[in-house]
Formats: structure tokens, sequence, C-alpha cells
């Protein structure tokens, strides 16, 4: 075994496993799947007190679905998801993201909402639920509350929430009739995580496009959604020029190779979202 | 300690074990069930990968203490199974393996890939065993003998069906 010693506990309620983390937030992590938290301990890269388990909570398994809204549990597995076993706001779009995310075997254990509440900056789940404008169902010890996962994931490993607040689930709205989503990532290595990701959303009340891999945060960019919301056919060299102009300040700028590499992403999912 | 009820390979156990304990250690130190091969125990390498309630996981990461109640199948309880033996046998008559560390993950997660996936492209056995390192870097035998497999199995299902059914 390599991580340091820790304690277990599995509460049978949300509201006991809330209280257990508010109330030593310096001493306890939430675990659900682990296919980060455990390779985090194991390299001792954070040590804790006390690991508690949310991964079999009812309130985090429950998946629905609504004429405007999907609601994913957030201890549901990317394997699930992968699998069509919840349910997809359209254009299959949360199986295509899921089945890209690093192997079968993690896909099996990891879960939409540890990947939310890591908040690796170059992770799938960030990016697509940003893309499609869900918003994260939270409970905490002062009650429940919802933010945008636009609003949630603040940077590197950081997000809005509070000790023990947990995710329970995301509310994820359906796409338009017509909307056409375009995904692209680059990986070092099938399984690792995304040196560029780029999720184009066409045609649902305007189009977005959600960056990452490009600095601490997933990058919105504003200016190509705006340039593809007026010129849906915009050329290749407006977009090229939208995009650069997001990218000021986000990305190294000497960094020739990060420039072209996230302009092939986008540009190879702007395509794909067109041919749809 | 930490009580772990856990059934491996259709036998319940009833174990004591410190909570950082991973699967992975819980099957080779408690129940010496050694082809459960270490050799990352971070998630990189897939030598350790055993079914949980039938499907692929890492047993390094995970904890024996979150596997409660849960029913865990290592290559030694796959002996008998006709995917397994025709796996093996295909890993036999492929070369796919030498020095045999990476043998054991490999062939649960192959095992795993023909269960959802009976007749894979090369590209998908390819990317469905892409989270498993072979350190010899036999590949080429591996991708041969999973698919070799998954012909066999597919001819045995048509032999089985009969003339009836075609």
């Amino acid at each position: 075994m390599k991580p340091a010693r820790f304690e277990y506990v599995r509460p049978a309620r949300l509201d006991e496993a809330v209280r257990l983390v508010a109330g030593a937030p310096d001493e306890t992590a939430v675990i659900a799947g682990g296919q980060s938290l455990l390779p985090i301990l194991a390299l001792r890269l954070t040590r804790v007190g006390c690991l508690v388990d949310v991964s079999r909570l009812d309130e985090l398994a429950r998946c629905d679905a609504s004429a405007r809204h999907v609601t994913i549990g957030a201890a549901t597995t990317h394997a699930a998801i992968e699998d069509g076993l919840a349910p997809d706001p359209g254009q299959g779009v949360m199986r295509r993201i899921a089945a890209r995310i690093a192997y079968r075997a993690v896909r099996n254990q990891g879960t939409i909402g540890g990947s939310v509440a890591l908040a690796d900056p170059a992770a799938d789940w960030p990016a697509g639920l940003i893309a499609l404008r869900a918003t994260a169902i939270i409970a905490g010890p002062q009650g429940g509350r919802r933010e945008p996962v636009a609003g949630l994931v603040r940077g590197t490993y950081m997000t809005s929430l509070t000790p023990g607040e947990i995710i329970v689930g995301f509310e994820v709205p359906v796409l338009a009739d017509g909307a056409r989503v375009g995904i692209s990532k680059v990986v070092k290595k099938t399984g690792a995580f995304a040196m560029s990701l780029a999720i184009v959303v066409l045609g649902d009340g305007g189009a977005r496009v959600a960056l990452a891999g490009a600095g601490g945060r997933v990058l919105s960019l504003a200016g190509v959604g705006e340039v593809l919301t007026t010129w849906p056919d915009a050329s290749g060299e407006r977009l090229e020029a939208a995009l650069a102009e997001d990218l000021v300040g986000e990305i190294d700028v000497a960094d020739a190779y990060a420039a072209r590499l996230h302009r092939a992403t986008v540009m190879q999912a702007v395509a794909e979202a067109r041919a749809r | 300690m930490s009580g772990v009820d856990i059934t491996v390979n259709g036998d319940p156990h009833a174990l004591h074990l410190a909570p950082r304990t991973s699967l992975a250690d819980c099957l080779r130190d408690a129940l010496s069930l050694t082809s459960v091969h270490l050799g990352c125990e971070h998630g990189a390498c897939g030598a350790c990968t055993v079914l949980l309630d039938g499907k692929a996981v890492r047993a390094c990461l995970s904890l024996a203490v979150m596997c409660e109640g849960r029913a865990v199948t290592t290559l030694e309880g796959l002996r008998d199974d006709p995917r397994m033996v025709a796996l093996r046998r295909a890993f036999h008559e492929n070369h796919a393996l030498q020095c045999g560390y990476c043998t054991p993950g490999m062939l649960v997660m192959a095992y795993d890939l023909l269960g959802r996936v009976p007749l894979p492209t090369e590209a998908a056995v390819r990317e469905g065993i892409a989270g498993h390192l072979c350190r010899c870097t036999g590949y080429a035998g591996i991708v041969r003998a999973i698919l070799a497999a998954a012909a066999h199995m597919h001819d045995e299902a048509g032999r089985r069906a009969g003339p009836d059914s075609a």
C-alpha cells in the first residue's frame, strides 16, 4: 500500500455525510469513484484524516429526464453514461464525452460529480457541462443550493464548494431542436488528460464554445461563440481571428505549439458540429 | 481496522483490514490471489485489473473497504470460463506474453472488452487495452491474440447455432 493512514466512513444518509465533512473540513475528504483521489493519496500529494464515501448514497444516483432538462446524479459513473444508462440532453453528447475519458476500467468507477468537484483544468466534464450550460445541485450544512458549473469551477483544483458541501447532481438543459455539438480532443496518449479539448454547441439559442487544457480553468470562448452565433457559416479565417483574441492573456503567446493545438481542436470541433 | 464482507471468485469472506488497504493488496495478501499483479499502484499500468460486480476495475484504485458487499472476480475465478479459455489459448498461440507481468491484467481487460464488444475491430482492441502497459512491448501479439479469441468465440457460437439457423 502506498497512501498514508486514514480512516473511512460510509454514511447511510446524505445529511450525515454533509455533517461529517462540515464538522471536520481539514480532516476529511469526500470520495466517490476515487479514480483521481486514490492516485493522489497513493503518491502522497495530499493526506487526509478520514475519507467520507458518498458513492452509494441514493440521492447521488438519481437520474431523471423532463422536456426541459435532464438530471444526472453526481455518483453516476462515466461508463454508465457511456453505455447510455443516463438520460441525454441531445446529440448523444453525454455518451460522446464519457467514452473518451481515461480507460474503461477507470470509467467503471470514476464519477461525473467527482470530476467536477476535483476541477482538473484539463478534465472532460467541467468543459462539457459548461458548454451545455449545466447547473450543479449542491447539498450543504446550510441547506441546498444551485450554481451553474461555469461559476462553480473557479480554477485549478478550485471550486466554489464550501466545507461540507457535496455535489448531488447536475441539471442539463435539453438542447434545442436542430442544435449540433462537435467535440475535439488531443491527448498525448489514449486515456491521458486533454492537452486541448474543444466542445462546440451550434444552434442552441446561439453558439457556445468551451475549451479545456488552455490555462488553469475551462475557457468559454465568447468571441468565437459570438461569431458563430451571428454568422453560422463564418470562414475559418474569421473564426481563427476571434479565437486568437479570446486566447489573449489566457495562454502563453510565445508557445506557438499551444496556439496551433487549440486552434486545431476548436476548428475541428466546429467542423464536426457543422457536419452533424 | 475495518470489517469488510466481500465475495471473491464466488466465495464469501469476512476480513479485517486497514482502510488504506487497496483491493489489490487485499486480494494478494489476505486471499493469496497472486494473479493480481502490482506494477505502479496508482492506476497507470493496468496489471492489477479485476472484475468488480462483473466490470473491469483497477484493484489498486479501489479500497477494499469500498467493496463491502460486492463481488470480485480475479483471473483465478475465470479459469473455466469459455471466453477466458479462448483468450488464454489465443495468447499462447499468438505469442502474446513474454515476461508475463502484464498478462493477467491484459486477459481480464480483454475478457471485459469481448463481453461488451464480441467482434471488435483492431482499433477497438488497441483502444480497449490502451490503459495497460506491456514493458516487453509485445502489443502486436496481444492485439492479434484478442482478435483471434474473438473470432474463435464467434465461430464457436455459429457452430453451436448449427446449420438450421443459417
